[in-house]
């Protein structure tokens, strides 16, 4: 036993050790990468249809994506540009890299994102007739984390189709009734702008049907003051002027 | 092949490693909010510990002492790493759910513990037996936990609708505290209570004596 204590074997064993584990690691990550990038690809296929009420039970994910048509917007401008290739282009990872945003000042960042992308990627419905909807990432601080999700609109630019988040770490059973089926079903149909301002908003307690504001208001998440705050301020941030309202007034207009 | 059962349930019922030695609490608070999460985290748990066992062992009489624990952690880390590339592989969904918890199985004392305690002076097949079993001792605790806490938190089993909640117009007021983590400490504690009940050579000796309160007698 002693002759295991020398310093050769210390080391002996240490290095055809490492090296025996890293082979296995790194054989198992290149091997399995394929099948993961995969897998991560189709789970935002799937966020993007679900957000926007068109995923069905028993169609492919793939079959139905191919009637979304996904092109990278220039925020500021509104327009659709080919500064960078729509395919590998990770909207989360640039808001992180200096080229590609820039830091936000206390009063811009209702939504706390500290920096925003210069470029975004949608996701244009098409059907026969035309445009059908446009799916927008969205992002923003809740009460733990940020939440991460996408906002459909119909074709008008104004009318919410759907909502839907992907990540968030929400408190379960209050702030992570975002994710709850019935309170999601509540945002069909709402209004984005009112006379070409945002006006829609999370109240607390239930939206009055009478109410004039009715269709600009959808019920807050009961005991989740802080998270529904958060949905409202960074839903109002994506459709507000540093977000996509530029380029959904050209989508509405025509011009893009 | 009573040896056998002896040393397959042994750790399930008599020595359980988190009932008994109250070893890896954390990931049985985390990741029993649903059975299937939990049933997925058992078993990543129960190949590691039952793999990191064998290969320990196998290697036992080359490993020197003064780097046993590292040699240990690079084994078992290089098990979890494969673990996790093969979850996000083929069971994307609950390897989203169960996110750091599968990374944090490296500091899952059970594993490190069985490896220590028994890989170390043991051949490989009891190892590997030995590892198996405490994998199902945590299982078993874990299934229990996630069993109470998704039927009353969220009225499912397994994903599948058993009472039927007031929210979608049925009968059943979930406890939403069952979702939350510190449920889980409250019915781990009511488990160590119901097993050391049944099994009263769990309970361990106490440490000290309370004296009675003299001086409230001496006022009296």
């Amino acid at each position: 036993m002693a002759s295991n204590d020398s310093i050769g074997k210390t080391l002996q064993v240490a290095v055809a050790l490492c090296i025996i584990c890293a082979l296995v690691v790194s054989g198992a990550a290149v091997s399995l990468k394929s099948k993961q990038v995969e897998n991560q690809i189709l789970d935002r296929k799937t966020n993007i249809l679900a957000a926007a009420g068109l995923l069905q039970d028993g169609v492919s994910v793939e079959e139905q994506f191919k009637a979304v048509e996904a092109r990278v917007i220039n925020l500021s401008t509104g327009e659709y540009s080919s500064d960078v290739n729509v395919d590998s282009y990770d909207q989360i990872k640039s808001a992180k890299d200096p080229q590609l945003s820039r830091k936000l000042s206390a009063d811009e960042d209702s939504a706390k994102l500290i920096r925003l992308e210069q470029y975004a990627t949608v996701y244009l419905v098409k059907n026969e007739q035309g445009l059908d909807k446009v799916i927008l990432p969205i992002r923003g601080y809740g009460l733990w984390g940020t939440l991460y999700g996408f906002i459909a609109l119909e074709n008008d630019a104004s009318t919410v189709a759907g909502i839907g988040f992907y990540e968030h770490g929400e408190t379960p059973g209050l702030g992570g009734e975002v994710d709850n089926p019935n309170w999601k079903a509540l945002w069909p149909g709402k209004q984005v702008y009112q006379d070409g301002n945002v006006n829609i908003a999370l109240i607390k307690g239930n939206v009055d049907p009478s109410s004039a504001d009715a269709a600009y208001q959808v019920d807050g998440l009961s005991g989740a003051t802080l998270t529904s705050r958060g949905v409202t301020n960074l839903v109002q941030f994506w459709m507000g002027e540093l977000g996509y309202k530029p380029f959904l007034n050209k989508l509405r207009n025509g011009e893009v | 092949m009573a040896k056998l059962k002896e040393q397959l349930m042994g750790p399930v019922v008599d020595n359980n490693p988190i009932a008994l030695q109250i070893l890896g609490i954390c990931s049985a608070l985390a990741v029993t909010s649903s059975l299937k999460v939990a049933l997925v985290m058992s078993l990543s748990v129960t190949v590691v510990t039952a793999f990191s066992n064998l290969l320990i062992s196998m290697i036992r009489s080359q490993i020197p002492s003064s780097i046993r624990i590292i040699v240990q952690m690079v084994i078992i880390a290089s098990l979890v790493i494969v673990v996790d590339q093969f979850l996000k592989a083929y069971a994307f969904e609950i390897s989203k759910q169960l996110s750091v918890f599968v990374g944090l199985i490296i500091t899952n004392c059970i594993v490190m513990g069985r490896a220590e305690a028994f890989a170390m002076k043991n051949p490989p097949l009891p190892s590997f037996i030995d590892g198996i079993a405490n994998g199902l001792g945590y299982s078993f605790v874990l299934m229990t936990i996630g069993f109470v806490r998704e039927l009353f938190g969220s009225g499912k089993l397994f994903g599948i609708e058993v009472l039927s909640l007031v929210q979608d117009g049925g009968w059943y007021v979930p406890n939403g505290m069952l979702l939350l983590p510190p449920s889980a400490f409250f019915l781990i504690g009511f488990f160590i209570w119901a097993l050391r009940a049944y099994k009263p050579k769990q309970v361990e000796e106490s440490e000290f004596k309370i004296a009675p309160n003299t001086r409230a007698v001496k006022e009296a």
